[in-house]
Parts: C-alpha cells; structure tokens; sequence
C-alpha cells in the first residue's frame, strides 16, 4: 500500500517462522504411543487388590502421540519464541546475558544430575565441593561475611533476608515494625515486606532519582527494621550517598537490604560489603548466567554480615576437622527453612561455571563492557528520546516517552514496534517514578554491531513517532499473531484445554487449522 | 462528560447518588476512563460495615487495581451482582453501573462530600498537572 | 574473554563515542572509597576443557555407579532423552519470561498444556504454571486458605514430609497463623479422631500427604468429610506425582500442591524441582503464582497470555497473593514433555510398575526385619524395621554399593531402627534380592531386642 508516512526498513531478520501448532490434544489419537517400559521383573500386582478404595479408576486425559509428533510439536513450538541465543533483550534489570553452553553440559554429567539429596554425605563430597566454592566466591565478590544459597529465587532470597533481619531484631528484644522501601523498587520488595508482617514505608526519590537522604534520615526511627534498596538503582543509577544511607539506618539500629538485581553493574569493581549493606541477595539467573528457561527456574543466594551470621536457614555448609564436608543443622537461632533440600543445585553448578570460565580478570571485564553498553546506547539515543535523569548511568538506562506522546505513542506502543524490527521490547513503564518509562539494559553479551542494529531500529521507530504513529500504535505487525485480548482473557479466564481427544482417522490434519 | 449533578464526589473519584438513608455508590467516568478495561471487581458482601474514607474493595484491569474508598460510613445493603459477569458495565457508563448500596449511619458525612462543580474542577486541575 | 563479543579497538571506539576518556570514567559514580583496585580472589580464568574437568572431577567424588533405594520426596525416574533435546533448544533454554506474548507463544502454548495435564491429574479445575518445589508450594497452599476462609488455625498431618512441614513452619510464623500437627496411628494414616477433635470454626486448612511420608495413601474422603464439615479447606500435598497414575486423585480436595519432579527432572541434588498448585475454580483469584489463558488475537487467531496478573507482586505490591515473581518454566517443561511422551496410558502403566517393584521390595526385604504399616495400602514406599540400627545397616550396605533406605530417627524416633525405601521402575529385581541378602547377614552382635 503506498504511503507518504515514514515506514522504517528492517535490517535485521525478523521473520517469526509460521508453522501452525494445534495443542498435543487435539492432535491426540488413542492407541498413539511415544514411550516404551522396559518388562516387569517382578511379579505383576492387580492394583485394585493393593489399592482398594484408593486406586484409580478415572483416565486422565493425557495426549497419546508418538515420538516423533512430540518431537515435533514442541520443536514447533520453540520457534514461536524470542530467545537470547536470536539476539538481544534490551530488558532492564533482567540482565539477559549469554548462557553459556558449558554450564548446561556439567550440569548434566552422572554423578552431578543423578546426586540424591539425601544420599551419605560420604558420597557427596563432590556435590558439596561445589557448593562451597561457589559460596566462597560469591562472599569474595559481595564483601559479606556469610551466605545461604538455599532459596530458590530472588523474590524468595528478599522474603528469606528480610527473616534475617527480623531474626536480629528479635534477638534484640524488639522485631521493630516497619520496612522503608523507596517508590522506584521492584514490586518484589514490599511484596515481600509485607509477607514478613512488616508494614511498608514508601520513600519517594528525589529529583534525580535516587534516594533523598535528608528525607530518609526524618522518617528512620526505632520502629524501622531495615530500608530495602536497589543498587544501582532501577534507573540505573549508583547510590552515590550510599553510606550515609548506611549511616542513617545504622544510627537508629536498622538494617540496611540490598536487593542484588543490578549486580551487574558492579561486580569486580566495588563490593556492597564495602559500602555498607547487611543483607543482600544475589540473583543467579541474572549476574552469573543460568538460563531463564521461559520463567524459570532462578536461585536466590542471601549473602549477610558476621551479626547475622547465627539466623541463617539450615542447614549451614561446615567443614569437619577430617576436612570433609557436612550439613550442619545445629542451628538454634536459625530462621528456619525457607525450602526443603539445599537449593537449586542445579543453578549453582551452572553459576559456578560461569566464574570459572571469567575468572577475575573476565568479570571485570564483563562489568566494564555492561556499563560501556549501556552508555553508548544512552548516548545514540539520547537526541530522540527524552531522559528523565540528567545523573550517569551504569549498566542500564532509563528514557520516557515524552517526546512521542505527543502524537499518541505511548512507551509500550513503541515496544511492540521494536518486535517487528527483530528485537525483544524492553521493559515497559517501569520503573514507576518515570511516566512512560523505557529501561533498557543490554548486557556485556550484545556485540557493537547487535548495539547498532538496536540503535537504527529505535532512531527509525522515533522518526516513525513524528510521520507515521499509527504504525506504531497497532504494532507489531510481523509476528504470528497480533496483539492478544489481555482483557477478555482476564474477565473471562481459560485456563485449561477441555473437550474430547480427537477421534482416530476422522479429522483431516488439524494442524491445517486456519488460525 | 457531565457529571450528574444530584451526585456527590470524592477525591479517590467515587460518586454517591443519596435517598432517603440510602446511598448507592459507583466510580466515576473519569477512573474507569484511567483504568482501562475493566475486567474484575472486588465488592463486599451485604451486611458489611464500610467506613467514611476506608477502602472497601478494589476495581481491576489487565494491568492495574485501584481501590475503592468509601464516601460514607453505613452498612451495605445490597450489592451489584451483574458487575460479576459483566465487569466492562461500568466502562461503558460508569454513572449507572452502581457497585453497592450503603444504609448511611452518619446522613451529615455527604455534606463534606464535592458536589459536581466542585468535582470537574478538581479533575481540570488533576489532569492539567 | 570469549563470552564478550568485543575487540579492544571497538571498546575504544566507542569510548570515543561516548565522549568518556576511558571507561574508568563510567565507573567515577563509585566513590573512590569503594572502589576495588585489586582482582578479586576468586580462581582463574579457565580454558573450557579445564571447566569440564573440574566439574567432572566433582562427580566423581559423589556416588556413582550406586544402586540406591533412597526416596522421601525426591525421587529417581527414567527421563526420557528427547526431554533434553527439547529444553536445550535455545528458543526454550534462553527465553525470558513470556510478559510478551507475541514473541513467546511457544512458551506460553506449552504451559497451558502443563496446566490442562496437571488438572487432568489432579481432578482440579484450574492449575498455575509452576511454584518453587512442593515444600514451598505447600506453605503456599496453606496461606491461600487463610486468605480464602479468613480464618487462621492450621493443621498438618505429621506423616507430611518433615522438611515440607519445617518450611510450613517458618512461613507461619510471619502470617499470624496458628499451625498444629496432629500425629499418625497404627495404621501410618493421620489419627482421624484425633483430626476430628482438632479440627474447629477457626480452622482455615487441614494439610496431608498422599502417598504420605511412609508412602501410605491416606483415605482422603474420610479427612476431606471431617475438614469440611466445620467449613475447613482440605490441602493435599503429593510428594510424588507419578503416584497419580494409579492411586485416586484428591477430588475432595479444595487445593492440591504438587512436586512434579518425577515427571522427567533430575535429581540434582535437590533442585531445581518443580512445585505446582491447583485448585477448585472458586478459588482463582487467591491462587499464586503466573498463570497462562487462552484468547484471541485481533484477527481471532487464538494465542495464549499470561492472566490475572492483578495477583501478582509487579501489580499489587504489598498487597499480592505472594511476593512469588519466577516460576520454573523450564522444568515445568520437562513435567510438560514427560507427561506428553508417557501420556494416557504410559502414566499408568509407568505408576503400575512403581507398584509392582515396590511391592516385591517390600516383600523381599520385610523378611528380613518388620514391614510397618503393612496392611494400609501404599504406592512405592514403605517402612522397614531392623534389629541393626540405620547406620550400622547402612555401612554394610555400602560395601556392595547400595544406598539403602532412609534413616527416620531424626524425625520419628518412636519408630526405633526404621528406614523408609523406594523402589521404582527403574530398581531391578537383582538389586532387590541383594540387598535383601545383605539384610539377611547381619552380624549376631547387632541382635539386640
């Protein structure tokens, strides 16, 4: 259709491969098998007789397919996603670097896949080996004194260091009632405060959006247990005044939280053990590499001072004075456990691998090329895109859609348009203290040619803002489907496939579908 | 949009239509027309006590939840059970579609209410920030 | 550094570019008082096949090439191959969480099959698309009753696992909820008259296992009647999902919390595992957790989106179902493959097997010391009593490279030298004998009454 409105070229690939995929049901036909049990060697049981009133007489509906359908289902189903292995996520404060290959090798060799938690510790020396190794550098790396690598994420790593914290207070006679949790902050934050019966105190930034410490100082008093902080923060920027924070709370006996989400920015060039924190968690699928796997799994390490040492879940890793490692669970002022077993073993295995193949020299350098990134970014776009904050960024930067608003093109408008020009959006309208916000972290994983593509595909789509918005507001326009009805999927929820299987032989190829 | 002027209004743009002792109350076109679709609210039930001020339940859309605070203090009596089907009721005239009736305790609360003059000011000045 | 797709000349370049002198200049933000001039000391940079051989180096000192009849919640089946050739495509191993929906249909298509299986399983009517594990999914499931009834007494059976029931605990303690235990009876089933003094109008949940801790299937319908007849939630908590197979699934139940970590996840030494809730359908709104729905897109094509986010931490903050943001897609993936590859009828016949070696193991081994809780019905594990204690058994045991059952007095000290064993398909009929044969040779002096 010709146009007189600017339409941006592409120069990236983009194409979404458009296979059509029904669900595994619907292409389900009974007698279908992909699996093979070896025989019984055993005497076989009538499970009626063993069972009685407990046994099963209902078929789950299961798909029935065979091996090379399943193969090909989800092979097809792969291809629908973006992925960091087909270029860059811009996702701020996600950290979507390079997975690398490596760790999901180790991760699978026998005697690491295959370790029973609760088999002898004897014959666990090797899984523990890397459990304490890890430990030990990501204490080197934090500057803390102590850690538990025992949560599974890190909204579950935040929940387990604000029982730290509690934990102190209480030894101390007196569990305190109130956390201070800046606007800018990840919903995790007072989520997570509130789960541990805190109320929380809102503490709005200040006009470069960092924490206001005159104003932080009024409100800090005997009934704060501790401040929740990002840092650098969620605009990217490092809390310059970070130890007079520090000092404040620690006047009045509260605790100062770190929320480790943006270590990115600092690993190998400063330590939060330095500048002041308490407790802090780590967040292992964002700083150290393990894969997000579409949502999951994460891990959620909780590193903290010597004084908060005494609180940790148990089990606490020791070694024995025969140099073996155990579990010790003789822990009597522990908070408890926040999950069964160790932790997602797994992921350390992964995160380990990731330091081993940097190593010093490699982390700081990985730091290094964050903040280099980002700034260049920053840089390139700084003419066409509104910057709330005049302060420097570190490995991430924020801009507002200001500017394009005027013509009705809203942050998450532009988001979609970037998909058609091949990248993942960045994150939309977060953090809360900037209107229309655009945050964008590249990593150190995205070359200067992937950054330049990024940098054309955003100056095209800001030119687009000005001579054609439509385009934008109705994007994207390359993907398999086009926007999704978010609203009637939550007014009238579908949360399940129902219906029978398809009849054998009946349906012609259903994948021929129609979409 | 106008505003009916037999309504009273608050800040946290919720709006009272009074007779009688009894009060039926709603949000307004202006927060439905912030929210968005509206795909889920969250009422309480008949018999319940709201409070003048206190947050008596929350409105949803895909991608926010506002809460709903109480104009006036009093005792619900009914509550508008087609809002649970069809939620989108109150995005298509947000002045109609009421989400619960309150027996008022304390008649002389409304007074401190705006009325709809007051209210379109009060937006005016919102938005032009 | 070969994972940084940078030359130092292009590093300079764009310094250049940035008007910064050099990228020390990106770091002044840092007061100098806090910034490292030194390497850290972690080790060095190493090659990759020096990686592998450190790692390989670890394995080597756990246990390997061990027969191992060790279960109590972790649980060793055959993952079939082609899991992994799944998950490690990069499309599924490197995607981010699918908040955009147009660029992760796969994704999020392949949870909601998750989700359809799970409810399938379970008899529920709705499922989330995955929580931590099943310990913290089942204190998960407890704080959704408070929330749902309002109320906050607790109760949990005893015969739940133990760790379940330790991180139940500390959630508690933080929620202003009062959780009891009420113990088993000879049976290895909760004590119903002991439920049925417990339970009151203050009670938000009754909590058991099924298969429990001892692998006894408890009789769900006689709890159920009892929990909601004072207007009690009934939580069932299932350990072991591949028991779903052939034992009933908890129909009465209000919320089931699941570990699906036999449905094709690695042992690994505890995780990354795969919790999962489901539910009645009343329920939705207090459910936790991502949850994946079917729509339309603007031309009516159907796709799939993340829904009722509202729930959730990045919406309500203080006020969320949970503070709970990553799920464990990736895992719940492998559960999703597994469940697909074994489908109707390989779940049952899969579970049919567990059954059968379970009950030769049982059989086998209960000559040689007490089978406890012998005539209640159980699925793949059960409890031996022996004259030796745990340990020294355990030893001998070793010798021939078995791993044998679990030690219980840390947890039920009542039940004297008792070891809870699991045998599943993948146990043989050798090993079982074996090990018998080792249980059959204990030394006179352990004799002790």
């Amino acid at each position: 259709m010709a146009t007189n409105s600017f339409t941006g070229n592409t120069r990236k690939v983009t194409a979404h491969l458009t296979q059509n995929e029904s669900l595994s049901f619907e292409k389900s036909s009974p007698g279908k098998k992909g699996y093979k049990l070896g025989p019984l060697d055993v005497p076989a049981v009538d499970a009626s007789a063993l069972l009685g009133a407990a046994v099963r007489n209902t078929e789950p509906t299961l798909p029935e397919l065979s091996e090379i359908e399943i193969i090909r289902h989800f092979t097809r189903l792969s291809t629908w996603n973006y992925a960091i292995d087909l270029g860059m996520y811009p996702l701020g404060s996600c950290t979507m670097k390079y997975n690398p290959r490596v760790n999901e090798f180790v991760s699978r060799l026998e005697g690491i896949a295959e370790a029973h938690p609760y088999q002898p510790e004897s014959l666990s020396q090797g899984a523990l080996e890397v459990v304490k190794l890890l430990q030990d550098c990501l204490l080197e790396i934090t500057g803390m004194d102590a850690i538990t690598l025992q949560p599974a994420a890190g909204a579950h790593g935040e929940f387990t260091g604000i029982l730290l914290a509690r934990a102190y207070h209480e030894s101390k006679g007196n569990p305190r009632k109130t956390i201070i949790i800046p606007d800018s902050a990840h919903g995790t934050n007072p989520a997570t405060a509130a789960s541990c019966g805190y109320q929380v105190i809102n503490l709005k930034s200040n006009s470069q959006g960092g924490v206001d410490v005159a104003a932080l100082a009024e409100i800090v008093n005997e009934d704060t247990a501790a401040m929740m902080l990002t840092n650098p923060s969620t605009i990217g920027v490092f809390e310059n005044e970070i130890h007079k924070i520090a000092d404040v709370l620690h006047d009045k006996g509260a605790l100062l939280y770190m929320d480790g989400a943006n270590m990115n920015a600092l690993v190998g060039k400063t330590r939060p053990g330095d500048f002041g924190v308490d407790v802090m968690h780590l967040n292992l699928h964002k700083t150290f590499s393990t894969p997000h796997g579409g949502g999951g799994p994460g891990s959620g390490p909780v590193a903290c001072k010597k004084t908060l040492e005494p609180f940790l879940p148990a089990p606490v890793l020791t070694r024995g004075s025969d140099g073996q490692l155990h579990w010790n669970y003789d822990r009597p002022q522990s908070v408890g456990r926040v999950r069964m077993l160790y932790g997602n073993f797994g992921m350390f295995v992964r995160a380990l691998a990731y330091i081993l193949a940097n190593g010093p020299d490699g982390l700081r350098q990985t730091t290094e090329d964050a903040v280099l990134n980002a700034n260049y970014i920053r840089k390139k776009l700084e003419d066409v895109y509104e910057l709330p904050y005049a302060t420097p960024s570190m490995h991430e930067v924020v801009f507002s859609d200001r500017r394009q608003t005027k013509n009705g093109v809203k942050t998450g408008d532009i988001a979609k348009r970037l998909i058609d020009y091949g990248f993942h959006p960045y994150t939309v309208s977060f953090p809360l203290i900037v209107a229309g916000a655009l945050m964008i972290e590249p990593t150190e994983s995205e070359s200067r040619e992937e950054l330049d593509l990024f940098i054309d595909a955003m100056r095209q789509i800001a030119r687009e803002a000005d001579e054609n918005p439509e385009l934008i507001t109705t994007a994207p326009h390359s993907t398999r489907v086009s926007r999704l009805d978010e609203t009637t999927a939550a007014r009238k929820p579908v949360l399940r496939w129902k219906g029978p299987p398809a009849p054998n032989g009946v349906e012609i190829d259903t994948a021929a579908k129609e979409w | 949009m106008a505003y009916p002027a037999n309504y009273k209004y608050t800040r946290e743009h919720e709006w009272i239509e009074v007779s009688g002792k009894i009060g039926t109350v709603g949000i307004t076109d202006y927060a439905q027309n912030s929210l968005g679709d509206i795909v889920f609210v969250d009422a309480p039930k008949v018999g319940d006590k709201v409070e003048k001020g206190a947050v008596f339940g929350s409105v949803e859309s895909v991608k926010a939840v506002s809460d709903l605070y109480s104009p006036v203090s009093g005792t619900v009596t009914e509550v508008n059970e087609s809002l649970k089907d069809s939620p989108e009721k109150i995005n298509t005239d947000a002045h109609a579609a009421w989400i619960i009736k309150v027996e008022l305790s304390d008649p002389a609360e409304v007074d401190s209410l705006l009325d709809a003059a007051a209210y379109e000011k009060f937006i005016a000045e919102e938005t032009g920030k | 550094m070969r994972y940084l797709p940078k030359s130092d000349a292009e590093r300079a370049a764009m310094l250049r570019d940035i008007g910064a002198a050099s990228i020390d200049e990106l770091f002044s933000v840092i007061p100098n008082e806090y910034r490292l001039t030194r390497d850290l000391n972690v080790p060095r940079q190493m090659g990759e096949s020096e990686i592998i051989d450190h790692f390989k180096a670890a394995a080597q000192k756990n246990a390997n090439g061990y027969t191992s009849f060790l279960g109590a919640g972790a649980y060793r089946h055959y993952r079939p191959v082609i899991i992994d050739s799944l998950v490690q495509r990069g499309e599924f191993l490197t995607s981010y969480t699918p908040y955009q929906a147009e660029i992760t249909q796969g994704t999020l298509q392949a949870i909601f099959e998750f989700q359809t299986m799970i409810c399938e399983l379970t008899g529920k009517d709705i499922a989330n698309a995955s929580m931590y594990d099943g310990s913290t999914g089942a204190a998960e499931a407890v704080m959704m009753a408070v929330r749902i009834t309002g109320r906050d007494g607790v109760l949990v059976a005893r015969t739940a696992h133990p760790e379940y029931r330790e991180v139940m605990h500390t959630y508690a303690q933080h929620q202003g909820h009062d959780a009891r235990e009420i113990d088993y009876g000879s049976d290895g089933r909760i004590d119903l008259a002991a439920l049925d003094a417990a339970v009151t109008n203050q009670t938000a949940c009754v909590l058991v296992q099924s298969p429990n801790f001892f692998g006894i299937v408890e009789d769900i319908p006689a709890i159920a009647e009892i929990a909601h007849k004072k207007g009690a939630l009934l939580i069932v908590s299932i350990a072991e999902a591949v028991s779903l197979g052939i034992v009933r699934p908890p129909v009465e139940a209000d919320i089931v919390s699941m570990e699906a970590q036999s449905f094709g996840v690695a042992l690994s030494y505890g995780g990354p595992y795969c919790g999962v809730l489901a539910a009645k359908e009343k329920y939705l709104r207090q459910m936790p957790g991502r949850l994946v729905g079917e729509t339309r897109d603007t031309e009516g094509r159907r796709g799939f989106v993340l829904t009722l986010s509202t729930r959730e931490q990045h919406i309500r903050r203080e006020k969320a179902t949970s503070n709970i943001c990553t799920n464990q897609a990736l895992v719940a993936l492998m559960a999703t493959i597994f469940m697909t590859v074994y489908g109707k009828q390989g779940i049952r016949e899969l579970a049919l097997q567990n059954l059968a070696k379970a009950k030769y193991a049982a059989d086998t081994l209960g000559k040689q010391g007490k089978l406890l809780f012998a005539s209640t019905p159980r699925f793949h594990e059960f409890v031996l009593q022996t004259d030796e204690t745990p340990d020294q058994l355990n030893v001998r045991l070793l010798e021939k490279k078995i791993i044998g059952g679990l030690s219980l007095k840390k947890w039920y000290p009542e039940l004297g030298n008792a070891t809870l064993w699991c045998a599943t398909e993948l146990t043989t009929k050798e090993q079982i004998n074996t090990a018998a044969s080792v249980l059959a040779n204990a030394p006179v002096t352990a004799a002790a009454r």
